[in-house]
């Protein structure tokens, strides 16, 4: 491990978002008209906005970083480049660990401008602070990231790679309790539920946001989110082979 | 020990998609010179700098690069690898690249200029890869792996859709890489290009055909050129079967 390869390979996954500017207004204006529809789609009932649209600002960032990044590390893999890096001196953990961060970054701006949008001009409100939202919006881009590196290696096309997001987030998002209870779902589904790492992040989103704050539970939640994140790296490193056939 | 071979390959066996490529393959490539490894498109060159480099999964036999097993962590840092596709970031500049692969390759920022120079890209430097010519990209991706001055370079048809004056000026660099104690394997299917090897192996097949200078192919075949020498020593070995 060599911070200076880290570091370089996270100001090279930047720079190769900067030279994308349509890609990076996508990243920060898509979720923040999301919450804006959200918000007039729920006029009158600012309940129910409260309800959903705290925790969806830190969803957002887990489905756009799980697509980009599987994008991009699918991009690494069929233009050769990977192979380049696996032929250098680079420890796999450099690269994984710089995409991380460029990333992390990423979802931090991402995050803090939905929060802002949301806070300042939707008048919606919470029982947490912003800096609480940005928190678990961070953690979920980097937990969308690891996922989206780990699958990219199932994937031989963009057409593929773009499927693993219906295949993989929606029933995530449809069980997590974003859009009915846990405990008013059958028993199985909560128990699918129950191994699903969106389910944790939402979880500790709704309590910073509707709930108790930052309390035991949302720590919980949050070194979950943080464990599944380390595990999915461990295991999207094992899919960076050095020698392929 | 300068005796010993910077490649050394005994009983080399790869299977690629259920078909054997490579059948028991030996070679050996001196130091400080230039190897041309010559031979039809799909004979297995790229097989073969694959699994020199260490990013071939192998079947079989065994590999030695500088002293070292092919592939192992020491190796990374001492042989320059340069495949047939470009294998650099399109969306970056030619100086961002170099850069960035500079710093994975610890070497010192100003080789950076010194590379670009050697192949001659100084004028594309702030350039995006991806809104340059084929040959420029290739350039690009050979002075990558000049950076930090790799004992052994492996380039996987380099000049391949080059001009014939840039095909002449690379074909210098590499001889002055060579003079300057590079060991280097290039591969082509270009025959032209095997007079300005040192040595040549032939390959077809996924074997190797003949090894020899270029005169002593084709003084052995008594052929004019090297297509001659090739194809002569092809219809040897099918007579031999």
């Amino acid at each position: 491990m060599r911070p200076e390869a880290t570091l370089a390979t996270a100001g090279r996954v930047l720079r190769q978002l900067r030279r994308d500017p349509r890609t990076v207004a996508l990243l920060l204006v898509v979720p923040c008209i999301l919450e804006i529809l959200l918000r007039y789609v729920l006029d009158g009932q600012s309940v129910t906005f409260d309800r959903i649209g705290g925790p969806l600002l830190g969803l957002f960032p887990f489905i756009t970083m799980f697509l980009v990044t599987s994008i991009t590390m699918l991009r690494e893999r069929t233009t050769g480049t990977l192979e380049r890096l696996m032929a250098m001196p680079i420890a796999k953990i450099d690269l994984l660990l710089g995409y991380g961060i460029a990333f992390g970054a990423m979802a931090a701006v991402q995050a803090a401008l939905t929060t802002t949008v949301a806070f300042g001009l939707l008048d919606l409100s919470s029982t947490g602070s912003e800096a609480d939202v940005v928190a678990f919006a961070i953690a979920n881009a980097v937990l969308g990231m690891s996922l989206g590196l780990f699958v990219s290696a199932f994937a031989n096309t963009e057409f593929q790679a773009v499927q693993f997001l219906p295949a993989t987030v929606f029933p995530q998002l449809l069980l997590c309790g974003l859009l009915v209870p846990r405990d008013e779902m059958a028993d199985v589904l909560d128990a699918a539920s129950g191994v699903l790492p969106l389910t944790y992040a939402y979880e500790g989103l709704q309590r910073v946001t509707t709930g108790p704050g930052f309390d035991g539970t949302a720590w919980r939640d949050l070194a979950i989110v943080v464990a599944v994140t380390v595990l999915a790296l461990a295991l999207g490193a094992t899919t960076l082979r050095r020698r392929t056939g | 020990m300068p005796s010993s071979p910077a490649i050394e390959a005994k009983a080399l066996r790869v299977v690629r998609g259920g078909a054997e490529v490579l059948h028991e393959l030996d070679l050996e490539v001196p130091v400080g010179q230039i190897t041309g490894l010559l031979g039809p498109s799909g004979c297995g060159k790229s097989t073969l700098m694959r699994a020199i480099v260490g990013v071939q999964l192998v079947q079989g036999g065994s590999v030695t690069v500088l002293g070292e097993a092919a592939g192992s962590a020491g190796l990374r840092a001492r042989v320059g690898y340069v495949t047939q596709a470009p294998s650099v970031y399109l969306d970056l500049s030619v100086e961002e690249n170099l850069r960035y692969f500079a710093t994975i390759v610890r070497a010192v920022p100003a080789r950076v200029a010194e590379v670009m120079r050697a192949v001659d890209i100084e004028p594309l430097a702030g350039r995006p890869v991806g809104s340059l010519s084929g040959g420029q990209v290739a350039r690009v991706s050979l002075a990558t792996a000049l950076l930090n001055e790799p004992p052994l370079l492996v380039l996987d048809e380099p000049t391949v859709g080059l001009d014939p004056v840039l095909r002449r000026d690379l074909w210098s660099t590499f001889r002055e890489l060579a003079d300057a104690g590079t060991t280097l394997l290039v591969s082509s299917h270009v025959m032209d290009e095997a007079d300005r090897c040192d040595r040549l192996l032939l390959m077809r097949d996924g074997s190797i055909l003949a090894v020899g200078t270029p005169a002593e192919l084709r003084a052995d075949t008594g052929a004019d050129d090297l297509d001659g020498a090739f194809l002569a020593l092809v219809e040897r070995a099918e007579g031999r079967r």
